[in-house]
């Protein structure tokens, strides 16, 4: 048995008195992309968040890539930098053009040299089909173009693992296609990831996993052969009948 | 006619450099205190930040005169500083209050995505305020702390009351030995209209060439 790269154990979540994740473990090899679905205000994003930090657990441990990141001694700057994460409304720095968006990272945090991060910030423009936008500020960018300098600015740091937090849903219906292209292709390349999502033309073609949550539990997990065509639970079929009326016919 | 380019306006601009220092110093120092404050009220911890808050109320909530007064004599009995620089420090302090706020305002202007990205990246909240935020908040901050500087080279006239000699106590000296209280007046108004005009040009200027492209 492999070591996960990610490891979840009772992962507990609450603000006041709304408990948002009600213990969820979950343990993810690598080279897996789960795609996580659910209700909104399921908990979806704030299990991802835990991942990496950026919201704190009130309970629970969470390891990635062996390192236990709920552990106060960890520096969790250090561990932060191998976790790419990719937003629903990009976040992009918006003071800075595409390619700096994509270096700065490698300066202050893995402290590249101006020329070699320039360097490398190219190189992964180019694997988002970005290179000749480089000079392009945010607000000069469309919004799928966005997202794939968000994307390539969390590559460029070479993560263990990526996380995505619906990155598409605040995307023009036209500009989905581009983004969901560029995922595709780095689950092609054996990338670790976690996509909270509703694409079920994504999720059906790459997911090695899928994730049903709801209240803040795992309600069905399985491949994706097995949640389109037999789920065992009956909200686990409801919802994805619901879902694929929606979203689902697009290839 | 002549005398009055001979001897007033050469007499006031002998001020013109302490208004000058003045405004400089009550600005930079003010903006360096009124920065930390900001910061300190944005993202430290709550009973400092409680009580910055409380202290810039009071001030804002004075006359700047009356408060240069009580800081002129406050600092004056603690170490011995000249008018010049007790004045200076004065209306530094006072400005730092006022420029809090804007700072503090434009902080808060620039979204919590983007810390959440920068320290998604690794990046530290230090780094991630000096590298992310400030740039963003600064350019912000331009067009209403252009108002407090305009303020501030106005200010600068109250040291008058320490007897400090810049512009406006210059033309009262001219006025009195002269018996022309309108020329001397009327000069010193120009030049305040020229230096408040200058400095929201500049400011003006700056606020374009630090323009974010597409924004």
């Amino acid at each position: 048995m492999v070591e996960p790269i990610i490891r979840l154990e009772n992962i507990h979540k609450a603000y006041g008195k709304d408990e948002i994740l009600k213990g969820i473990s979950l343990e993810i090899q690598e080279g897996e992309v789960v795609v996580i679905i659910g209700p909104s205000g399921t908990g979806k994003s704030t299990l991802l968040r835990c991942i990496n930090q950026l919201t704190v657990p009130n309970k629970g441990d969470v390891w990635v890539d062996g390192v236990e990141l709920t552990d106060p001694r960890v520096d969790i700057n250090k561990a932060r930098r191998h976790i790419g994460f990719v937003f629903q409304d990009f976040n992009l720095f918006n003071h800075l053009n595409a390619l700096n968006n994509v270096s700065i990272g490698l300066k202050l945090v893995l402290g590249l040299t101006p020329e070699k991060a320039k360097e490398k910030a190219l190189l992964e423009l180019d694997r988002v089909g970005l290179k000749q936008k480089a000079d392009l500020f945010p607000g000069q960018l469309s919004g799928g173009q966005k997202q794939r300098v968000a994307i390539a600015r969390a590559l460029a740091m070479d993560p263990r693992v990526m996380l995505f937090d619906e990155p598409t849903s605040a995307l023009d219906p036209e500009l989905i296609g581009e983004v969901l292209e560029v995922m595709q292709k780095l689950a092609r390349e054996g990338m670790t990831m976690i996509c909270v999502t509703h694409e079920m033309g994504f999720a059906r073609e790459v997911a090695s996993r899928i994730i049903f949550m709801e209240h803040g539990v795992v309600v069905e997990e399985g491949s994706p052969e097995h949640m389109f065509t037999r789920p065992q639970y009956d909200r686990t079929r409801e919802f994805l009948g619901k879902i694929s009326e929606l979203y689902g016919k697009q290839k | 006619m002549t005398e009055t380019f001979t001897g007033l306006i050469p007499y006031i601009l002998t001020g013109l450099q302490v208004t000058l220092e003045v405004t400089i110093l009550a600005l930079g120092i003010g903006f360096i205190i009124g920065l930390g404050l900001a910061l300190v009220r944005v993202y430290g911890s709550k009973t400092p930040a409680q009580l910055i808050a409380v202290v810039s109320v009071i001030i804002r909530a004075l006359p700047h005169i009356l408060l240069l007064l009580l800081m002129y004599f406050a600092i004056a009995a603690l170490v011995n500083l000249t008018p010049f620089w007790a004045g200076s420090l004065s209306l530094a302090i006072i400005s730092s209050a006022y420029q809090s706020e804007i700072l503090r305002g434009a902080l808060l202007s620039v979204g919590s995505g983007q810390m959440m990205a920068a320290r998604t990246l690794g990046m530290t909240r230090v780094q991630a305020i000096r590298h992310i935020i400030l740039p963003q908040a600064l350019r912000q901050a331009i067009p209403a702390w252009s108002n407090e500087a305009a303020i501030i080279v106005k200010d600068s006239s109250l040291v008058y009351v320490l007897g400090v000699p810049e512009i406006l106590r210059k033309a009262q000296y001219y006025s009195a030995r002269t018996y022309q209280p309108f020329t001397a007046f009327i000069a010193v108004a120009v030049v305040y209209f020229v230096l408040t005009f200058l400095t929201n040009r500049g400011l003006c200027a700056l606020e374009r060439k630090l323009k974010i492209p597409g924004q």
